[in-house]
């Protein structure tokens, strides 16, 4: 995200914020007129809740896994909220303010998450929090977000079925990933009957059953297997040989974690590969795939909303960010860019509210786009999930996903889809 | 499905529960010299094997950059690799903490304990929180498939090679080396022995260290089925804690006949109950059994 068309794209926006308004005209802005601070915005106006909010800084919390089994995959999360807050800060903060991080390690543990969260909103009165990542660490903050009245930005694909004024979803719920990909399964590869697998939570079992709903009762296939098998399960010998008994036209996976690499290096062992077996899976991303590697997954598919491949001036600059600040073996999955997203989205609402109260920002939250987004152009809707396309990658043998299909307008997100719950 | 379909899937689904066997008598191979032969409960275990796995990732990493023809033959000296690495860093635990227990075997439960969190977060802090895999030889990686529908993979013969070499290794070098009488004579009474003019404190740490090699063994061959990162360990642990105390903890035979019977278990039931359910059947089989017989299947008498 350059610099430039950022600061020019807010400025204009806000420009014409103010006067829609009826606002006195704002001093001469020109270049330099992020600048804004406390004479246009002071302090008693933009923070009427007591939120950790002054003249020159505001405070959000950062609630992850840096610890535990966790930490592998939310290390990415971490990582791309950090880069964004940093980018925020470097073009002047947030009404003139910068953005100071108070981070938490939530530990993989989820009371522990739910106490830290109530550490952040409590006690540091944080205007906004960026973190989670399993359904299990959200569903355990929910309730403290929702009495403390907090902000939650939460970056992760998840089964949808949930809702709350408190929290801003940025990752896909499951019409955009599970519906879209399972129709793209059966229209471009033909699969009429399913084998699904998972890991034994509740994301896959939600995400399995909103699957075979789909596939039963409204693609008129069959489901030859449900499977699941406990967290960090690392032998597949039996499963295998259950697959190749039911021979579906599809694999549909949602193994998490580790057990991915046991997961692929079984398959292909056991002469499953892309070549000869359909595969599609809702939890392989370029994190996993460092892991699994490309051997072991080329040719099969995944359904995401961003792949770090992706080909267009927004990402190409994120990517170089991202790798400037980290390493050139940084890899981007999914999760990632859903994380670099919060930041930038609680600023524009922000900005649109000209307030950090959480009451006015989740208000001017609904209709806020970005253009500038690595995965391309995204919007809020009104039921704090974001709008974006859903795209299928292909893995291919040196570990990046070739993206071999995406949806041709952004999908409206939907997370109480009729007829699956 | 012909009669021949179902003869392969028969075969596959033995091969499963074989190699599924083997992985679990190499992890509880090292934890089982140590806890049965001198009664330290080594925590440390899953650490020493997240050692062997991550030379493996080294060695590969290596190989790939300086002299990437070497590939198809960098495995098996790898494996050697970890075991000596896994030694070396069994040798210095002992030396440095271990040696200080002996007298309080309670107490070496939380020491290797705090070896196993020190370690994990020096893999976190040196090699990286992602967990990676090793780009393994291509002939490791196939599957043999001696008739069309019959795939056996590669890598499970391997590990069940791999096992069968160790096993018979430790087996005889317990029952016909002088080293393995020494263990035996220390294990008896200790005192007695050291009276005989074994030096048992050498004994002790070459004992501990070749356990912890093992233990890299075992992680090194895991790299051929599943991921490592920092906190593998814990993972490994639970299953080689279970296959040495439900064989008997000083029992080497008692530890392949119960990663035997817990992988046939585990194998079968899977394939007739889903994944979560196969898992449960077997854990309860375990406790009722236990319940019968708390020192385990086999149980040998020790004098201390």
């Amino acid at each position: 995200m350059s610099r430039d068309s950022d600061l020019s794209l807010d400025a204009l926006a806000l420009r014409r914020r103010r006067l829609l308004q009826g606002a006195a005209a704002l001093p001469v802005m020109g270049l330099s007129g992020l600048s804004f601070g406390q004479s246009q915005f002071p302090t008693a106006k933009v923070n009427t809740t007591k939120l950790a909010v002054t003249d020159t800084e505001v405070t959000v919390g950062q609630l992850h896994s840096s610890s535990g089994t966790m930490a592998i995959s939310e290390t990415g999360s971490i990582q791309a909220e950090q880069l964004a807050i940093d980018q925020i800060n470097a073009m002047g903060g947030i009404l003139g303010r910068k953005i100071k991080v108070i981070k938490e390690d939530g530990a993989s543990d989820w009371p522990t998450f739910a106490e830290k969260s109530k550490k952040l909103l409590v006690n540091d009165h944080c205007a906004a929090v960026f973190g989670c990542w399993t359904s299990a660490s959200r569903k355990a903050v929910l309730p403290v977000f929702e009495k403390e009245n907090g902000l939650l930005y939460y970056p992760t694909f998840y089964e949808g079925l949930e809702q709350s004024k408190n929290v801003i979803y940025t990752g896909q719920e499951a019409t955009q990933q599970i519906i879209w990909g399972l129709d793209w399964g059966a229209k471009e590869k033909k699969a009429k009957t399913f084998f699904l697998v998972g890991s034994d939570y509740i994301w896959p079992r939600t995400s399995m059953k909103i699957a075979r709903k789909h596939i039963e009762n409204f693609q008129k296939g069959s489901v030859k297997g449900e499977e699941y098998y406990p967290l960090g399960h690392t032998n597949f010998n039996s499963l295998i040989n259950k697959i190749k008994v039911a021979k579906p036209d599809c694999i549909f996976a949602a193994v998490v974690g580790g057990s991915n690499v046991a997961f692929y290096k079984q398959l292909k062992a056991a002469g499953i590969t892309g070549d000869k077996q359909f595969l599609l899976t809702l939890a392989v991303t370029e994190d996993e795939m460092t892991g699994v590697g490309g051997e072991n997954f080329a040719g099969f598919y995944s359904s995401m909303k961003y792949f770090q491949s992706l080909d267009n001036p927004n990402n190409k600059k994120f990517v170089e960010a991202f790798k400037g600040k980290y390493g050139k073996d940084a890899v981007i999955g999914d999760v990632t860019q859903a994380g670099y997203l919060g930041p930038w989205l609680w600023k524009a609402a922000v900005e649109k509210a000209g307030s950090f109260d959480v009451d006015k920002v989740v208000a001017g939250s609904p209709g806020i786009e970005l253009k500038t987004a690595p995965e391309g152009y995204v919007k809020l809707d009104a039921n704090h999930h974001l709008w974006s396309k859903a795209r299928i990658g292909q893995g291919q043998l040196d570990g990046t996903f070739k993206v071999v299909a995406e949806s041709s307008e952004l999908i409206k997100p939907d997370p109480f889809p009729k007829g699956y719950q | 499905m012909t009669l021949s379909d179902m003869m392969n899937i028969g075969l596959m689904q033995g091969f499963a529960g074989l190699s599924l066997f083997a992985v679990l008598l190499l992890m509880g191979l090292g934890l089982a010299i140590i806890f049965g032969q001198m009664g330290v409960i080594n925590m440390a275990h899953g650490e020493f094997m997240t050692i062997g796995a991550y030379s493996i990732y080294l060695a590969a990493r290596v190989t790939e950059s300086l002299a990437p023809a070497f590939m198809p033959y960098y495995f098996p000296i790898a494996i050697g690799l970890a075991f000596v690495f896994a030694f070396i860093v069994g040798w210095i635990v002992e030396w440095v903490l271990i040696r200080h227990l002996y007298k309080r075997p309670l107490d070496t439960l939380l020491a290797t304990w705090g070896v196993s969190l020190g370690l994990q977060q020096l893999f976190r802090t040196f090699i990286g929180p992602k967990e990676v895999s090793p780009t393994l030889p291509e002939w490791l990686m196939g599957s043999w498939t001696p008739h069309e529908g019959l795939d056996i993979p590669i890598n499970g013969l391997f590990v069940l090679a791999l096992t069968a070499l160790v096993t018979g290794g430790v087996l005889v070098a317990l029952h016909k080396s002088r080293w393995g009488l020494r263990v035996r004579a220390t294990v008896a009474n200790r005192t007695m022995a050291n009276a005989t003019g074994i030096d048992t404190t050498k004994t002790d740490r070459l004992t501990f260290a070749i356990g912890c090699g093992i233990a890299g063994m075992a992680g090194a061959a895991f790299t051929t089925i599943g991921s490592t990162g920092p906190t593998s360990g814990s993972l490994y642990i639970v299953d080689a804690f279970l296959v040495v105390t439900f064989g008997g903890a000083a029992s080497l035979l008692g530890t392949v006949v119960s990663a035997f019977g817990i992988a046939q278990t585990q194998s079968i039931s899977e394939f007739f109950m889903t994944g979560s359910m196969a898992k449960v059947l077997t854990l309860s089989l375990i406790v009722l059994i236990l319940m019968m017989r708390p020192q385990g299947l086999f149980a040998v008498k020790v004098r201390r």
